[in-house]
């Protein structure tokens, strides 16, 4: 009786192809009754209250502190020295060096500090320069680089990437390796010498192959190949980054340490994360099982003061260090591990309170209300 | 010659009309369709449809060329597009640029590709579809080869003739021309446009039916003219305009739509009018509907505090860059390089640039990916809910459709329903239940108990089922009877569904054509002292028709019962067909073949001799008899201005036709009775017609002019069908004009809402004694009314009216004038129906019982526990939705009830004003305490408190309330109600009553209806859910949510609603967090880089984080999670309400997301920056390690925040990290020199070979959830959410879990039986001065002897005119019902409750213990135990209900206790 009027649409558009309502599709349109399609597959339903979470907890706390523990031990045992060589104080050795120097000038100022070690290193020492407040992250600079200029393709040696702006060209001559991160190499030279009891200075042999990660050295950093070995004819046609004092083929004397390859330039080209770094100089290697590798006693340090920072008001430092499984020192880890397995523990006492004297009641169901 | 000079005529108009046509550029308001076969068509450019659509359909929205720029621009119309790509173009800008340009572009690419492939493959669907669709074939004529061809739908142009075969289906809208029915039908079946699957006729154009050959389109030489396309499916008008000038109207019922299915025709012939995109079927077309949901506009809110907090933070950046740069004045440092110029920036300025850089960089805070997932989401979300076996309905093979998808989370959150009754809450299977003929009741004690042992039957085994191939018997009733007695059991509930649905599907097995057909409807059990006087007044009437006497003489109860049941079978629409075989063509031919449409028509059918044709009989020996009984008082009749002609007429055409008409019926023709299928347009049209059928007065044929009625003793009788006045909601009746076979007097039958029809019967004449038995007549009838409505039973009342010819021909003048009217014609064919319906004489009244639906009081119930208010709004009559109401549970027996009947607008103020006053006055006394507890509930809710009372209101004081100056009023009785009932109201109040609640209570809303008068209404609402039932699909088109069933809306809230509303939400608010957490990272790194822009995670991470490796794990949490199972959110309805309350989506949440995000990824910045401080870390072997951390704390996060592990779960998880590995691997290890600037080679691998970085991992996501994870636990367990402990309770053993819900669940074992016993609830309304309050005393005992019968059977036994026991006196209740608001009283309907009636003791003694929290939802159930005797305190009567619940509570809380201890 009501069914007189009707606005009804038709879905989609579309007349079912189907000859008729009935008859031909039979089939009935049932779900299938499957567990994913009704929503029943197997479940773990995990409900979070004190009493369920509590062995987490306590878990968590005992298995924290010991590796918290051992963790700040292993931190310990590591030794390590650290000398800051900017030269910011009028006392200090380099004072007189810092003033005067910028990229600009040629004269080498070179300039020494005498240091202490109290205690031997007994393995191998790392060796590291360490720059603060050095901003080597910034967005701008981190890109002012180009792969495949490093890679050793010759079309990006002649022709380097946009982003080397403006350290791209200079003089018309394509800069290789062209950018600001190559631009600003850490040029100073650090030599160590063990101050013998007899007062004679022994310089210690620095290692400076395998400062590198083996990849950059051997895959990523790859000198352009030439006719012939000469890498100054390879890099016939280009010029030295502005900040240089000589081309990236005078770098070492090594031919396998020299151009693009050579480690400290790597080395450098590798941007530290935050603003205060350190990266490996050189290795001092152990000698032999019976003596220390730096024995007990003073050591000079001669610098080659050639790196600029006091403009940013940036310090220089060297870093002797051993090194342990879980890499330098830092107590950190070991600290954090303790702190955050006591504060664990520490809750799963709460928890335990409150699942004393309120667990009851919360399982009371209230779901009557 | 003739014919050709006035076919060219005619041409020629249709030429000059097309081409003033097209001089006004299409204005027109009409179209001109001649036949493209007398077209010539060498005139090219006068081609007379070349403007009109062809029928080649494109339902794609792009070509292959137009895909790329169409979609690209469509995609930008959402804003946030726009900003990906103005970020990822930024990018360009060499200043500000942080990452690889085109790398920058992938997410968006990614995005856009994602949704560019969805539409693609959406359209590439459509285009097959209609590829398909333009490639069936259909016959259209061809000139040059003078048959019809086969052609393509797509070749089919206006003005084409198609010839339609048998189950065919129509290409285009096609104007019926020709018909191989004698009677010039076509039947068709339009399931495919709304879904309705009974057949409908359609009528061939008059002036084509004369034709005595086949229909020749070479000879068609008419030109048509007709409205222009529109969507309007139920109006066609125009007019065909003949060679001759004469016009003849077209109206709908010429009209074939595209889409419908030609059935029972064998052949039809016809002009296409609209092709294509213009047919109605296409306009009629539009695209899905696109809300946007509540949770969804509160993320938007957040998003954009996320740009707000993106903005803070570069300007932060942006200042700090500033002053960076600022510190190292004129000596610019090694490592600040100069622009790509070598120009030295200022401060301000790169500050400047900056920012923009800042924007790329933080740009993952605005969640790119948000959108696409969360699409992705819900879909997933549809697909699961329908995928849900428990939504599927087995009877109709239908299961739930989500037609809006981006709405499921709306499901969670609803907080008030309107239903519609009829059809929605209940069956819309009207079972013929009792009915009262001439003032006597006849109460159907067999029917009913017919009925109720249908269900006993569906409560055993389905063994019927497996035998259940043979056809049903007809008599099944009597065969169920000699079935086992079975004592209705109150737990056969969940046995039943799955028996009616078997019963049901046998049902719809057996008669796949028939709506409304299964045997319950069917197979109506007579009563037996009726039938017996049916069969007394039938075989009197034969006798008396055997000598000749007149039938007047027939006493006047006989004539009137016969009439009673004559125009149940003939008063309708009913289509009578066998599905199986073609329809039997028996009936007697007349010269004119549909009702009257003209003067000549009626001078020419109402001349004497044509009367003998109007009867007929399948014996030859009565028809001299019959035919000259007639004639001798028909004679009378012929009205003596038209004798003349009209002798002169009979003379001529008396021997042919009389032959012709007289051809026997088939003898077979009473065994094919059974099989024969009604068609109804509506359910109540079928139950009647069954109930006649019951009474041997069968229908068995309806054609145009004349319907076939088989009764007993007297075989078939065939009335003239003169006119047919069909039903009108605002008539609320409809008519038809008979000349009726036997009396041979024109008779008007009306079949109507008893309210209208009451008012339009003749006064009685008051002196003599016949007034005295009609006035009598009249009152009794009225007493039974009243109370068929009071047992919520469906009255109609059927009335008669026998027109003289001269009053009929002054009608018919009128009317067929009307009918012929081109404008205004609607307008006058109603004035004419009034004019018609006037003095009828009253013949009965019957009673519908529109059974309740399975499981609604129970969906009900449980709904309302969920917080949920629900109101029904219905178009029936006060008594009936009131007791509907109750039997469905919405109304409490131990509820107040405020009726509000008011005639004018200032009664109606008056009324509100009261009733406010009146609440206020009573529940203030205990509100302090309640309102506290509202306000923290809801602090914007403070005022109401749903109180303990139902408010009643009629649709007249309806209009009133919605006025503007009265609607806050309203609002605010309405709002404090539990329930609300809006009786008699109309589509539009319906629709105006939820946007009123909508806009002014802010709520969220839900209207479900099943209904074309609940469109509106569910159009309005936030989520429309429509009932794919019986009354067509109108409401399932509109709606967002179609059910096959109401009871299915608790499972779809409670459970999929409250799953989709905290997956949605736990979802969003993680996306934030996992956003803000990982941008964070990169802005602590701004303090280390001299806020640079400079990021420590690679660039290739930063952007695909998003995208591949923590989009996985989200997606399945969003799709799957299960906060609680679906078995308690269904036993613990309260649930629901942390989704009505957004509780798991406050704005709150989001700030403190935030903070957790910012804590965490503090840890995940700092332990890492500590671990690595001046070591020789590069910029990347830093990064990575703070990815792959910050990913692992996300996962785990989400790994908190997951309820549910099903290996799903933890396989994405696995795959994350995998997917991140291997990626990583893969891409630090594929070139040494790529990926400008980072370059990351071989770092993940050293860090993999790093002990630290294994310690990282394993200290910093504990470090980091160890304040989320602590807080969850603290929360679990100090202060649980509800959600909290139903999850507790999931835990539990079943059998615990069971006696903690037991007393939840609604035990109500019948639903619809049990309504309340018979209390008459008439126009009280609420006066708190008056406390005349009647109690209804108990059913006695006696009642319930009805051997474990329904309630409603006995009581029905109870109302026999001569035993009114228990209930009012009838005249009691008529003086109430008629005078409404003279009587003031509350009626205590709780005093009923007895400890006898079983079915009141359903409804009272289980109230759950949780109803009483409706307001209150979360106290402890202490406070429910002191809240029950509360009641005695709102000076309710001390109800024995009150007790046992309270008991029933401590009892559930102890067993809870003892379990989970």
């Amino acid at each position: 009786m009501m069914a007189s009027s009707y606005s009804a649409k038709e879905e989609d558009g579309h007349h079912s192809g189907a000859p008729g309502p009935g008859g031909v599709n039979a089939k009935s349109r049932k779900p299938d009754n499957t567990a994913f399609k009704q929503q029943r597959l197997p479940a773990w339903q995990p409900i979070l209250t004190a009493g369920t979470v509590l062995p987490a907890f306590f878990i968590i706390g005992l298995l924290f502190i010991p590796i918290g523990i051992g963790l700040y031990v292993t931190s310990n045992n590591i030794k390590e020295y650290e000398i800051d060589y900017t030269g910011v104080d009028m006392s200090s050795p380099c004072f007189n060096c810092s003033q005067n120097y910028s990229w600009n000038s040629t004269k080498p100022c070179t300039c020494s500090v005498a240091f202490s070690l109290d205690q031997p290193f007994e393995s191998n020492v790392f060796m590291y320069y360490g720059l603060s407040n050095y901003y080597q992250n910034h967005r701008r600079y981190v890109k002012s680089r180009d792969d495949s200029q490093l890679n050793g393709n010759l079309n990006s040696l002649k022709d380097p990437s946009k982003e080397c702006e403006p350290y791209r060209t200079n003089d018309g001559l394509p800069i290789a390796p062209c950018g600001a991160i190559a631009n600003s190499l850490f040029n100073d030279t650090l030599e160590l010498y063990y101050n013998d009891p007899n007062g004679t200075k022994i310089p210690i042999r620095l290692v400076k192959t395998g400062i590198a990660w083996w990849t950059d050295k051997h895959v990523k950093f790859r000198n352009p190949v030439g006719d012939g070995s000469n890498l100054s004819a390879v890099f016939q046609g280009t010029t030295k980054p502005v900040n240089w004092q000589k081309y990236v083929y005078q770098l070492d004397t090594d031919p396998d340490n020299n151009g693009f390859i050579n480690e400290d330039l790597i080395v450098w080209m590798r941007t530290a994360a935050l603003p205060t770094f350190r990266k490996l100089y050189r290795i001092i290697e152990k000698q032999g099982d019976a003596t220390p590798t730096l024995p007990r006693g003073n050591y000079t340090l001669l610098i080659t003061y050639n790196y600029p920072v006091r403009s940013f008001e940036g310090r220089k430092r060297m870093i002797l260090s051993t090194i342990s499984w879980m890499g330098g020192k830092n107590p950190f880890l070991g600290i954090a591990y303790i702190t955050v397995g006591s504060v664990c523990f520490f809750l799963g006492v709460v928890l335990l309170i409150i699942h004393h004297k309120y667990g009851s009641r919360s399982n009371n169901a209230d779901i009557a209300s | 010659m003739a014919r050709e000079s006035g076919e060219a005529g005619a041409l020629k108009s249709c030429e000059v009309r097309k081409r003033t046509k097209r001089k006004s550029k299409k204005e027109s308001k009409s179209r001109i369709v001649c036949s493209n076969v007398a077209y010539e068509r060498a005139r090219g450019a006068e081609e007379p449809h070349k403007h009109y659509a062809n029928n080649k359909i494109k339902t794609t929205k792009y070509t292959l060329l137009s895909f790329l720029p169409k979609n690209l621009f469509e995609q930008f119309h959402r804003f946030a597009n726009v900003y990906f790509v103005f970020i990822a173009l930024l990018n360009f800008v060499p200043v500000v640029n942080a990452f690889q340009p085109v790398l920058a572009l992938a997410p968006v690419i990614f995005i856009l590709s994602v949704t560019a492939i969805k539409d693609l493959w959406e359209d590439y669907r459509r285009h097959r579809s209609d590829k398909e669709i333009n490639h069936m074939d259909c016959l259209v004529y061809c000139k040059s080869q003078r048959r019809y061809v086969e052609k393509y739908w797509k070749q089919v142009c206006v003005g084409d003739f198609v010839r339609l075969r048998c189950n065919e289906i129509l290409p285009a809208d096609v104007l019926l021309l020709s018909s191989s029915d004698p009677d010039g039908l076509c039947h068709i079946e339009t399931a495919t446009l709304d879904g309705e699957s009974n057949l409908k006729q359609r009528q061939v154009v008059r002036r084509f039916l004369d034709l005595d050959c086949e229909f020749d389109p070479t000879k068609y030489d008419s030109v048509i003219e007709c409205e222009r396309p529109n969507n309007d499916l139920g109006r066609f008008r125009g007019y065909i305009i003949h060679r001759n000038g004469k016009r003849d109207g077209l109206n709908k019922e010429n009209l074939l739509l595209r889409g419908c299915t030609i059935r029972n025709t064998e052949e039809a012939v016809g002009i296409v009018i609209y092709a294509g995109h213009e047919t109605k079927s296409m306009l009629n077309n539009n695209g899905p509907r696109y809300k946007r949901s509540k949770l969804e506009r509160q993320m938007n809110i957040d998003v954009f505090w996320c740009v707000i907090i993106l903005l803070v933070m570069c300007l932060f950046s942006a200042i700090g860059h500033g002053l960076w740069v600022f510190q190292y004045g004129e000596t610019r440092p090694v490592f600040d390089v100069l622009g790509p110029e070598g120009t030295d920036l200022s401060p301000a300025l790169s500050a400047v640039y900056l920012f923009l850089t800042m924007i790329i960089v933080f740009q993952v805070l605005i969640p790119i990916s948000l959108f696409v997932s969360i699409e992705i989401v819900k879909i997933c979300q549809v697909y699961i809910i329908h995928q849900d076996v428990e939504l599927y309905d087995e009877e109709t093979d239908s299961h739930l459709q989500c037609r809006a998808l981006n709405i499921t989370e709306d499901l969670g959150q609803m907080q008030y329903i309107f239903s519609d009754k009829t059809g929605t809450l209940t069956e819309n299977k009207m079972v013929f239940r009792r009915c009262a003929v001439v003032g006597i009741e006849y109460s159907h004690d067999a029917n009913a108990r017919r009925l109720a042992m249908y269900q006993e039957l569906d409560s055993e085994e389905e063994d019927c089922l497996s035998q259940g191939g043979t056809l049903p018997r007809r008599d099944s009733a009597s065969s169920h009877q000699s079935a086992r007695v079975v004592l209705r059991s109150q737990s056969t509930k969940s046995h039943r569904r799955t028996g009616s649905r078997a019963e049901a599907k046998r049902a719809s097995i057996l008669s796949k054509h028939t709506a409304f057909s299964s045997p319950m409807e069917k197979d109506v059990t007579p009563d037996p002292q009726l039938l017996d006087k049916v069969n007394d007044c039938a075989s009197q009437m034969e006798f008396m028709r055997l000598h000749a006497q007149p039938l007047t003489q027939l006493p006047s109860e006989l004539s009137d019962i016969i009439d009673f049941f004559v125009a149940l079978a003939i008063c309708n629409t009913v289509v009578v067909s066998s599905p199986d075989q073609p329809r039997q063509k028996v009936r007697m031919r007349f010269e004119l073949k549909s009702p009257v449409k003209t003067i000549e028509d009626f001078i020419k059918r109402f001349t004497p001799s044509r009367l003998t044709s109007g009867s007929n009989s399948s014996s030859s020996s009565s028809l001299a008899t019959r035919s000259s009984a007639p004639r001798a008082g028909s004679s009378l009749l012929s009205s003596p201005s038209a004798e003349g002609t009209l002798l002169k007429l009979e003379e001529e055409n008396s021997p042919g036709p009389l032959e012709g008409s007289f051809r026997a019926v088939p003898a077979h023709s009473v065994s094919e009775e059974a099989e024969l299928r009604y068609e109804a347009e509506s359910p109540d049209e079928a139950a009647l017609v069954y109930a006649a059928r019951a009474y041997k007065c069968a229908l068995v044929g309806r054609l145009p002019d004349q319907v076939t009625v088989e009764l007993p003793h007297l075989g078939k009788l065939t009335f003239e069908l003169l006119h047919t006045l069909g039903f009108d909601s605002t008539r609320k009746r409809m008519s038809v004009v008979v000349r009726h076979p036997l009396t041979d007097e024109i008779t008007v039958y009306t079949k109507g809402a008893d309210s209208v029809i009451m008012d339009l019967l003749r006064p009685p004449t008051s002196d003599d004694t016949k007034g005295k038995r009609q006035r009598k007549t009249l009152y009794k009838t009225q007493n039974y009314l009243n109370l068929y409505a009071a047992n919520g039973l469906r009255t109609l009342c059927i009335a008669k009216k026998v027109l003289s010819k001269e009053d009929y021909a002054a009608w018919l003048k009128s009317h067929l004038a009307g009918e012929t009217a081109i404008q205004g014609r609607e307008e006058l064919l109603f004035e004419s129906a009034l004019r018609l319906e006037t003095d009828l004489q009253l013949l009965g009244a019957t009673g519908i019982e529109d059974r309740l639906q399975d499981g609604v009081p129970e969906a009900i119930a449980s709904l309302r526990k969920a917080g949920l208010q629900i109101w029904v709004l219905t178009g029936d009559k006060q008594e009936t939705a009131i007791n509907i109401a109750y039997a469905c549970k919405l109304l409490d027996p131990e509820e107040e009830i405020i009726t509000l009947n008011a005639d004018s607008q200032e009664a109606c103020a008056v009324l509100l004003e009261e009733s406010l006053h009146y609440i206020r006055s009573k529940f203030l006394c205990d509100a302090p305490e309640q309102a506290s507890r509202a306000l923290q509930d809801d602090p914007s809710s403070l005022p109401v408190l749903v109180h303990r009372l139902g408010l009643v209101i009629d649709g007249r004081t309806l209009a009133y309330a919605l006025d503007s100056s009265l609607e806050d009023r309203f609002l605010a009785v309405a709002r404090s109600c539990r329930s609300v009932l809006c009786c008699r109201s109309t589509p539009l109040q319906k629709s105006m009553v939820v946007k009123l609640v909508r806009n002014k209570l802010k709520v969220m809303t839900l209207a479900i209806g099943d209904g074309a008068n609940d469109v509106s209404m569910i159009q309005v609402a936030d989520v429309g859910v429509g009932i794919s039932g019986q009354e067509g699909m109108q409401a399932v088109m509109a709606s967002d949510f179609a059910l096959p069933r109401f009871q299915y809306l608790q499972k779809l809230l409670l459970v999929h609603g409250h799953w989709c509303y905290s997956r949605l939400a736990n979802m969003i608010l993680y996306f934030f967090y996992k956003n803000a957490m990982f941008v964070a990272l990169i802005f602590w790194y701004q303090f280390y880089c001299g806020f640079s822009g400079s990021a420590m995670i690679d660039q290739w991470f930063l952007i695909f984080f998003n995208l591949m490796f923590s989009a996985f794990p989200q997606l399945i949490t969003g799709t799957l999670d299960k906060d609680v199972s679906a078995e308690t959110l269904q036993d613990r309805p309260q649930l629901y309400m942390s989704g009505q309350n957004s509780e798991e989506y406050k704005p709150y949440m989001f700030w403190m997301n935030m903070i957790d995000a910012f804590y965490q990824s503090l840890v995940c910045f700092f332990i890492p920056y500590f671990a690595y401080s001046d070591s020789d870390a590069d910029l990347f072997s830093w990064g990575t390690p703070i990815t792959s951390l910050a990913l692992l704390t996300i996962l785990l996060h989400l790994g908190i925040e997951t309820k549910t592990w099903t290996w799903l779960n933890w396989a994405s998880i696995a795959f994350s990290v995998a997917l991140f590995l291997a990626i990583a691997l893969f891409y630090n290890a594929s070139c040494p020199s790529c990926y400008p600037p980072s370059n990351p080679y071989w770092t993940i691998q050293r860090q993999l070979a790093n002990p630290l970085f294994y310690l990282l991992c394993l200290i910093t996501p504990v470090a980091a959830l160890l304040p989320r994870y602590f807080y969850r636990a603290c929360q679990g367990t100090l202060f649980p959410g509800p959600v909290q402990v139903g999850r507790q309770l999931d835990r539990l053993p079943p059998e615990a879990r069971r006696s903690a819900s037991g007393q939840t669940k609604v035990t109500g074992g019948h639903h619809f039986a049990p309504r309340p016993p018979l209390y008459h609830i008439p126009g009280f309304f609420c006066n708190h001065g008056a406390e005349g309050y009647k109690k209804r005393e108990a059913p006695t005992d006696s009642a319930r002897e009805g051997a474990g019968l329904s309630a409603g059977i006995t009581a029905g036994g109870g109302w026999g005119p001569d035993a009114p026991r228990g209930g009012l006196p009838p005249e009691v209740d008529t003086l109430l019902h008629s005078q409404g608001e003279a009587s003031d009283g509350r009626l205590y309907a709780n005093a009923a409750v007895g400890p006898s009636g079983f079915s009141l003791a359903d409804r009272a003694t289980p109230p759950p213990p949780f109803t009483q929290h409706e307001c209150v939802p979360l106290t402890p159930s202490a406070t429910c135990v002191q809240r029950a005797p509360g009641g005695e305190g709102l000076g309710l009567p001390p109800s024995t209900a009150t007790r046992p619940e309270g008991g029933a509570v401590t009892s559930t809380a102890d067993s809870l206790e003892t379990t989970l201890l």
